[in-house]
């Protein structure tokens, strides 16, 4: 239904989604020089720390699980009177501050989905909008595309044997908002994630009973070791150069001193070393559950009318199922090759970041980490602007970059002993992919 | 570019109280901030003075922070970074002396929107040099490590009266034994990020910073210096300080227009 004549929007860089990621790489394309059309579908910044939007994945007492020091972007901290982890409110005034500070919003287009784009063949894109509320579609044509439409907002589906006939209420994590929805209900979370055990934290202090389910055992780290943020202590191993075998040992002696044997509270013992699933960071979950408040049950086999069986044959009666089983990512508006992925869905890009058979397809945020992401959503942004203004400035140069880009190891920058789970698809090590990011960015200086 | 900051992340910069003094146009403007920087022993008040009433009558909302109590040059550069970002829009930064040196380095960390070096104390060792010609009682002291002392002919020109000049230096206060270390050798700040226009400004006349040093520091920046000749080191209290300020803020004018 394309009604109006498609408009060659020349150099200028097409950008999908404000959110962290999306802001990040609309300032890093102005700064080297770029037009920028940013397209986001809610009607205003800040995606997922928007609680406000539908697809929010953020409740009213989420936190940061990541300390503000490796959680802000490096050119524009956080303020340092604000606690070490700040709430979800403060996250999404500053992004906002982030971007009226860099004058960011007269680049975007609010209320305004992507719905495909599409390769014309000499590197350029016909970038296909619709306005949220419906309307007519518009096609115009770009230089490049950076997707910044973030991978935590559509729940990964979860299959419950029996769920129909449950008489009681199944509720994505995404759908949980506030813990009133909570209050004098007998829940079930599934999912041992952060989500699912910030929820049956919350659960814990509202809900008449819980049960929380995971299916295998995880280390939880608490949020402050010897007073300071873990993540901060963690950098300091890595700081000192600590071989990742001795930071693992280091790890298990800390969990074992502060936290102490999880199986004597009834939980399952890690099937994993630390390091080898993505960091679960609660002080909470380990202290309700001594307190009885949560009772640690195995995976879910079935479900019936007002009772669900777990694989070890207990039988619990919950009147509430949250299931916090985590999210995939989504690219409604790619075509699954042009981001090389596999039948599971699982994109295929040059440090998570480059597609590897367009040079002009980009994706910014698809990374998860032991850190925070904003610092690897700048930095990926910077990379991505540099790489496509080197194309631009020095195609030689360029194709030598990406041929040397080419041999880079992929265990040199991404975590490749993890658990087998699609919630590691995308994990990597804070450090280690900085590492790489900043000699990316070295090779691509313009000359 | 190195995005590994170990410093930031294992050992952050502790937070204070920042004083802060501003002056903001009668109406609004579309202008960016600006945010002065003072050097070695100076306060925010030092840009109260004169400049932060000047630039606001000319459209700029005008800030200038003081540094912390005994802070070194780490410290200072997470000050001035947290008053940038805490201002609405993208900043302009102006530092004078040892404050232009903090300046240097909060460009390779926050993109700023432009910056002034103004009588920039990069090459600690010329200043050194310099000061140990002018004023030798003063200076070795600083040498062991005890406060360095600055006379009236170091910081202005013939033309200021010296109950005024005295009232000044009876301001300053001791930056503390580390800042005067740090400064002592020559500024190694990384590249500018974001890319932004840098002026230097400064005196043929300063007896704190050798003309050759402003020069140098004009051509790291691609430039050549502006210089308000028979001014002393301090450009914002001395009596001529109109000329400079506007200058400043003409160039400004001509690069945010462009
Ligand atoms: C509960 C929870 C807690 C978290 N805690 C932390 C933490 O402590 N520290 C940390 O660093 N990270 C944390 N994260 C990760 C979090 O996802 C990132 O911090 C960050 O919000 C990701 O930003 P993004 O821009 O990549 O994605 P999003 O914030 O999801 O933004 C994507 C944007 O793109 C828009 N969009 C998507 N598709 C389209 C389209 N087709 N057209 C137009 N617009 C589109 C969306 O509307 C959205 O605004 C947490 C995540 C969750 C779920
Ligand atoms: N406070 C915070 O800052 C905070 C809060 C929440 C989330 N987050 C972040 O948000 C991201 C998403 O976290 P998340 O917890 O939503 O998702 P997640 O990390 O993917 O965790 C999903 C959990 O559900 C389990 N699971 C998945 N499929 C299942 C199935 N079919 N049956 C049973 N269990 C299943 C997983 O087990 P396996 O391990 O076996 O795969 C895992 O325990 C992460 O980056 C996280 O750090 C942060």
């Amino acid at each position: 239904m394309a009604d109006t004549p498609l408009a060659d929007r020349t150099d200028a860089v097409c950008v999908i989604g404000a959110g962290g990621s999306g802001l990040a790489a609309v300032k890093s394309l102005r700064e080297h020089g770029f037009a920028v059309d940013c397209y986001e579908r809610e009607t205003s910044v800040g995606g997922a720390w928007n609680w406000r939007h539908d697809r929010s994945p953020v409740s009213s007492g989420t936190h940061l699980i990541s300390s503000r020091p490796l959680t802000e972007f490096p050119d524009f901290p956080m303020p340092d009177s604000w606690p070490d982890y700040p709430r979800h409110s403060q996250v999404l005034s500053y992004l906002e501050r982030y971007a009226a500070h860099f004058g960011l919003r007269e680049h975007i287009w609010f209320g305004t989905e992507v719905v495909a784009a599409t390769p014309v063949g000499d590197g350029r894109w016909d970038v296909t909008t619709r306005s949220t509320g419906g309307g007519a579609e518009r096609t115009q044509r770009y230089a490049a595309v950076v997707a910044a439409n973030g991978h935590n907002w559509s729940p990964k589906p979860v299959t419950l044997e029996g769920a129909d006939d449950f008489r009681g209420r199944i509720l994505p994590a995404s759908a949980y908002k506030d813990p009133a929805q909570l209050r004098g209900r007998k829940v079930l979370v599934i999912g041992g994630g952060n989500t699912g055990c910030d929820i049956a934290v919350e659960a814990a202090q509202h809900a008449a009973a819980v049960w929380h389910s995971t299916r295998r055992g995880y280390w939880y780290a608490p949020k402050f070791v010897l007073g300071r943020p873990a993540d901060q202590i963690n950098a300091l191993a890595r700081r000192w150069r600590l071989p990742l075998r001795l930071r693992q040992w280091l790890y298990h002696r800390t969990v074992r001193l502060t936290v102490g044997d999880v199986t004597r509270f009834g939980l399952a013992a890690p099937d994993h070393r630390p390091y080898e699933s993505h960091p679960l960071v609660n002080s909470q979950l380990i202290y309700y559950v001594g307190h009885g408040r949560i009772t640690p049950v195995a995976d879910v086999a079935r479900l019936e009318a007002f009772a669900v069986t777990l694989t070890d044959g207990m039988r619990v009666e919950p009147d509430l199922i949250v299931t916090a089983t985590g999210y995939l990512p989504r690219f409604e508006f790619l075509a699954p090759q042009l981001l090389d992925m596999d039948d599971d869905g699982r994109p295929d890009l040059h440090l998570h970041a480059f597609a590897r058979r367009h040079p002009t397809l980009a994706v910014i945020g698809l990374v998860q980490s032991d850190g925070g992401l904003f610092p690897l959503a700048h930095w990926q942004s910077v990379a991505v602007a540099r790489w496509l203004r080197l194309r631009i400035a020095d195609p030689a140069r360029a194709g030598a970059v990406q041929q040397k880009e080419s041999q880079r190891p992929i265990a040199s920058w991404s975590r490749t002993r993890t658990v087998p789970s699609s919630r590691h698809w995308f994990e990597v090590s804070f450090v280690d992919y900085l590492r790489a990011l900043g000699e990316l960015i070295d090779r691509l200086e313009p000359a | 570019m190195n995005p590994i900051r170990f410093d930031d992340w294992t050992a952050p910069v502790p937070a204070v109280r920042r004083e802060v003094l501003s002056v903001l146009p009668e109406e609004e403007t579309d202008r960016p901030p600006v945010l002065f920087v003072p050097g070695l022993g100076h306060g925010a008040w030092a840009f109260a003075e004169h400049w932060l009433a000047h630039a606001a009558e000319r459209g700029y909302p005008a800030h200038s922070v003081s540094p912390r109590d005994r802070g070194d040059l780490r410290a200072q550069v997470h000050d001035v970074v947290q008053v940038a970002v805490s201002l609405p829009r993208q900043v302009v930064l102006v530092g004078h002396g040892a404050g232009a040196r903090v300046v240097a380095r909060v460009l390779a960390r926050y993109p700023a929107r432009a910056a002034v070096l103004a009588a920039p104390l990069l090459d600690g060792r010329a200043a050194l040099g310099a000061a140990l010609r002018a004023n030798p009682a003063g200076t070795l002291p600083a040498l062991v490590g005890g406060r360095l002392r600055v006379n009236r002919r170091q910081l202005f020109g013939p033309g200021m009266p010296a109950e005024r000049a005295d009232a000044y230096l009876g301001r300053l206060v001791h930056p503390g034994a580390r800042m005067q270390r740090q400064l002592a050798g020559r500024d190694a700040s990384p590249a500018p990020v974001g890319d932004p226009p840098v002026l230097v400004v400064g005196s043929p006349d300063d007896r704190v910073v050798p003309r050759a040093s402003l020069d140098r520091a004009a051509v790291r920046h691609g430039g050549a210096p502006l210089l308000f000749p028979g001014m002393g080191h301090d450009l914002m209290l001395d009596t001529g300080w109109t000329e400079p300020l506007d200058a400043i803020l003409d160039w400004l004018d001509k690069e945010l227009g462009g």
